[in-house]
């Protein structure tokens, strides 16, 4: 410290004032840590989902195929999602249940935002219009991520009628809302628009 | 223990490494002239076989990456090629796959060991921190290696426990995400999950350099849980002593990993994994390797996502405090008849858990699972915190010395008279 006080007459050895030496201790520390910081972004970002994965992010389904009571899976972006086309007994069965019953009440629909999840909640698409027939959601239990059974014929529809993961037993109505066992949510519903009458567009 | 370096170099080359680079003197004083107490028993011996099984891994893993494709679409088959086409990659990928089973049998092995022995007790803290810490890259590591035959299993296993993450409100889907590469389990994964398994070995056996420094400040612990007193007649030289028990326990070891490998190589695996991944169907059921097996059950006795995440990582976590909730100030359980009965529920209740974990999550498996996972974190947060405080120890040694002679003589010997009382190791 005296060695300094040539050029810092103020500060002598018991002095308690920085002296430039501190300062210069604090500048190269915060840059040396800005620096670190600034290649952490690049080293973990590039984990995130790359452009080529993001660019299937979008998928035109053709609904025309479908008979009434028939289900069908296709994949967007690596997740399967179901697509049923409902019978008018299945809708009366979901419209039917008490909001009360459900065990988680939101609808989980991303074309709506924060909507109760009613049945028309869960149909609606983008265009803000309920179509109850179809049913569109991410066949994805939101336990931990196995595939709900139930769209393919002869498959087991749970105590609900309609998907059951056979991983750690979630029953899903008929709505894809959880009804029963570990998944804390309802089935999310991808964000679709109908492009015509047979046809719609996921993501 | 630390102690005098005894190496004298002989030779003019080594006089002249020495002054240089004194690394034969740190081997020579590591492994050949290391005071090791005299007492050791067999359960010692599962250092010396771990350290083979993390050579056996690292050995075999690096010649099937020369042959195995981290692609979506190439990963089945290049197994299958191994498994065919290579000259010896049956046998390659066997003993990788088998060996990993082995490394973990060893290791619960090893880890019961120093449980029952109090081997985390002070001074080796440290010591049982890093054992711990190993053990977790171990996890990960045996984790991402499942996933690269891209069977079924590897597909929905990766599925299942990167969704654990999930569980974590808010930042859960993004750390999910971006260990996935994407939405779901894909090419991205696969990829990543090579580089991290082919990398995370290396990390472990840099922490089990660190692990072995750490045993050799304190020396090791022994079956009497009392301290090295007298080096002369206390310890043994580790060579031939040592290297001569190891080498004959890693002999027995590697029988049964060759009976394995040869006899019943597929007995440890699950069928399922010869299906090729398929990301639109669900196997019926999911279940680990076996070495998972007790966390996954921890995590199904929960009926609550984020809670059953939680315990199953705690029952790990738990490890790492060990050291701090155990009050009793006497190492081995030999002399402490109350804590021996809580530990033999102990490693009962782990076995269970195993078994219970393979089950179906239904019924009176959930009760069992349940009843066994309370006794779990119990038995360290509860049992052995009060334990060391209510319960009256046994007549320990005087000395490790006393406590072989005591043995031999069975008591008959006028030198073995005088065994202290009950009293704090050190």
């Amino acid at each position: 410290m005296s060695a300094a006080s040539e050029t810092e007459p103020a500060a002598g050895p018991e002095s308690e004032e920085p002296t430039r030496r501190d300062f210069i201790h604090i500048m190269a520390g915060s840059v040396a840590a800005f620096g670190a910081a600034s290649v952490v972004v690049p080293l973990v970002h590039q984990m995130n989902p790359d452009a080529s994965v993001l660019a299937l992010s979008t998928k035109e389904v053709d609904l025309s195929a479908i008979e009434v009571g028939q289900a069908i899976k296709v994949m967007w972006q690596g997740k399967p999602v179901f697509i049923r086309r409902r019978t008018e007994e299945e809708i009366a069965e979901v419209s039917a249940t008490p909001l009360s019953d459900l065990r988680d009440k939101d609808a989980r629909n991303p074309n709506l935002g924060k909507a109760e999840a009613t049945d028309a909640a869960r149909a609606t698409s983008a265009d803000g219009e309920a179509r109850p027939e179809w049913l569109v959601i991410v066949g994805v239990c939101t336990h931990l991520g196995c595939i709900p059974l139930g769209t393919a014929q002869g498959e087991v529809k749970g105590d609900y009628n309609g998907w059951f993961c056979p991983c750690h037993g979630s029953h899903y109505d008929g709505a894809g809302r959880i009804r029963k066992g570990p998944a804390p949510e309802n089935l999310p519903v991808p964000p679709y628009q109908f492009l015509s009458d047979t046809q719609i567009k996921i993501g | 223990m630390s102690h005098e370096s005894t190496y004298d170099p002989q030779t003019g080359i080594e006089k002249w490494l020495d002054k240089r680079l004194p690394v034969v003197r740190l081997a020579y004083d590591s492994f050949v002239d290391f005071p090791t107490p005299k007492n050791l028993n067999y359960w010692w011996t599962f250092g010396g076989i771990l350290a083979i099984c993390l050579v056996i891994q690292i050995l075999t893993g690096v010649i099937l990456a020369m042959h195995y494709t981290p692609h979506v679409d190439y990963a089945f088959d290049s197994v299958e090629h191994i498994m065919r086409d290579v000259n010896y990659g049956w046998l390659m990928r066997y003993a990788h796959a088998n060996g990993a089973s082995m490394f973990f049998l060893a290791v619960y092995i090893h880890m019961f060991r120093g449980l029952y022995y109090g081997s985390y007790k002070e001074p080796r803290e440290v010591l049982w921190i890093l054992g711990v810490v190993i053990f977790l890259l171990m996890m990960a590591t045996a984790f991402m290696g499942y996933v690269l035959p891209w069977g079924q299993m590897s597909f929905w296993g990766a599925t299942v426990i990167t969704g654990f993450f999930t569980a974590f409100p808010i930042v859960g889907d993004p750390i999910q995400t971006l260990l996935l590469g994407g939405p779901a389990v894909g090419n991205p994964t696969l990829n990543r999950f090579f580089s991290l398994h082919y990398l995370l070995p290396f990390a472990i056996a840099g922490v089990v350099m660190l692990h072995i420094w750490a045993l050799h400040v304190p020396g090791n612990n022994n079956p009497a849980g009392v301290e090295v007193k007298d080096v002369k007649k206390d310890t043994l030289p580790f060579h031939p002593y040592y290297t001569v028990k190891d080498g004959f326990a890693i002999a027995v070891f590697l029988l049964l990993f060759a009976a394995f490998v040869f006899f019943m190589p597929n007995s440890l695996g699950h069928p399922d994994n010869y299906i090729e991944a398929n990301p639109l169907s669900t196997p019926a059921h999911i279940v680990p390797e076996w070495y998972f097996l007790p966390f996954y059950g921890i995590l199904r006795a929960v009926p609550d996502k984020l809670g059953g995440v939680l315990l199953m990582f705690g029952s790990i976590l738990v490890l790492f405090v060990l050291p701090w909730l155990d009050t009793s100030k006497v190492r081995s359980m030999r002399y402490r008849p109350i804590a021996k009965l809580w530990f033999a529920i102990f490693v009962v209740c782990c076995l269970a858990l195993g078994w219970l974990g393979g089950q179906p999550a239904e019924g009176v498996y959930v009760l069992w699972a349940r009843i066994t996972t309370v006794y779990y974190f119990a038995y360290f947060l509860v049992i052995l915190p009060l334990l060391g405080v209510m319960e009256t120890p046994t007549e320990m040694p005087k000395s490790i010395s006393q406590s072989v002679l005591k043995k031999v003589s069975d008591g008959t010997e006028t030198d073995a008279s005088g065994a202290a009382a009950a009293q704090p190791a050190e």
